[in-house]
């Protein structure tokens, strides 16, 4: 039992963050407001969420600029689809081992 | 203990893919509703097309150049009838969601849409000018058929199944070639109701 919770990822404790996560699973990338719109959160909170994920190198980003706008492109990135499915598995194994 | 915070992030996630990755929000009542328009013209068309006199139990198809332009316009007034049903319902369901009517989701919804359907729609005008009349109502129905099939990745499963009905019919239509505005009607009229109100019941919208 106490393996099982150790393999659960911290970094997806937190609802936005296992939002963006799911997201950016089906969804080859999708940009700030994109998310924004999907998980009904405030600028400032997805943005620091976002952050996160990246200083964990789980999602990477790309800058570009649409009529003269910036836009931000989010994906995740291999070790963050990893990451993921190994969280997703542990909670599954949590769920059936009760 | 934490099993229930685990259970709610499953469901969480399974939403999120599902939401983010899909068009979810198509209006079941508005296919009622072009259902319905669908059945009306092609009551319509039926008076039109068919003489009243039985020519060896069959009826006679008959169209002169002004039925043609008549059977066209109404053709056309069915699309716009429809097509707008479809999206001020839908709006109305996207706006109730906090969706926005044309996201990215959507786009490829309608991008997927058209293409067989612009196809479709090029291939009965060559057939016109031609002269085959008879297989249009039923190639309408197959390039439709094949529009929302290829469409249903981006939306609700339903979509899927929808389309092979209405290729089936399609096809069963270019074999009976007498039975095409019937078919037409049963797909683009029957099928559309019995969908709609199949949506509507399932996802409330």
């Amino acid at each position: 039992m106490k393996d099982i919770l150790n393999k659960l990822d911290k970094a997806f404790e937190n609802k936005v963050r296992l939002g963006i996560m799911s997201a950016l699973m089906v969804n080859e990338q999708m940009d700030f407001i994109s998310l924004k719109d999907l998980l009904g959160v405030t600028d400032g909170n997805l943005a620091s969420h976002l952050k996160n994920l990246e200083n964990r190198e789980y999602i990477g980003y790309e800058k570009e600029f649409v009529d003269r706008k910036p836009n931000t492109t989010y994906r995740a990135t291999e070790l963050g689809k990893k990451a993921f499915k190994n969280h997703i598995n542990a909670i599954e194994k949590l769920l059936s081992n009760r | 203990m934490d099993q229930e915070k685990y259970l709610q992030d499953i469901k969480e996630i399974r939403e999120m893919m599902d939401r983010s990755g899909r068009f979810i929000s198509l209006s079941g009542i508005s296919g009622v509703v072009a259902g319905i328009i669908a059945l009306v013209s092609a009551f319509i068309a039926y008076h039109y097309i068919y003489l009243d006199s039985d020519f060896y139990s069959f009826k006679v198809v008959y169209l002169s150049p002004e039925t043609i332009q008549d059977i066209f316009l109404l053709a056309l007034a069915t699309l716009v009838l429809s097509i707008g049903s479809v999206i001020i319902l839908t709006h109305q369901t996207t706006k109730k969601k906090g969706q926005k009517l044309l996201n990215k989701h959507a786009k490829l919804v309608l991008v997927n849409l058209a293409i067989p359907l612009i196809t479709g729609g090029i291939l009965c005008v060559i057939f016109i000018i031609n002269g085959y009349i008879g297989v249009i109502a039923p190639l309408t129905l197959v390039f439709y058929g094949l529009a929302l099939v290829n469409a249903s990745k981006f939306t609700l499963d339903d979509i899927r199944s929808l389309g092979i009905a209405q290729i089936i019919l399609g096809l069963i239509g270019l074999y009976f070639i007498g039975y095409g505005l019937i078919l037409w009607a049963a797909g683009f009229g029957i099928l559309h109701i019995i969908y709609g109100i199949r949506m509507r019941l399932k996802y409330g919208s």
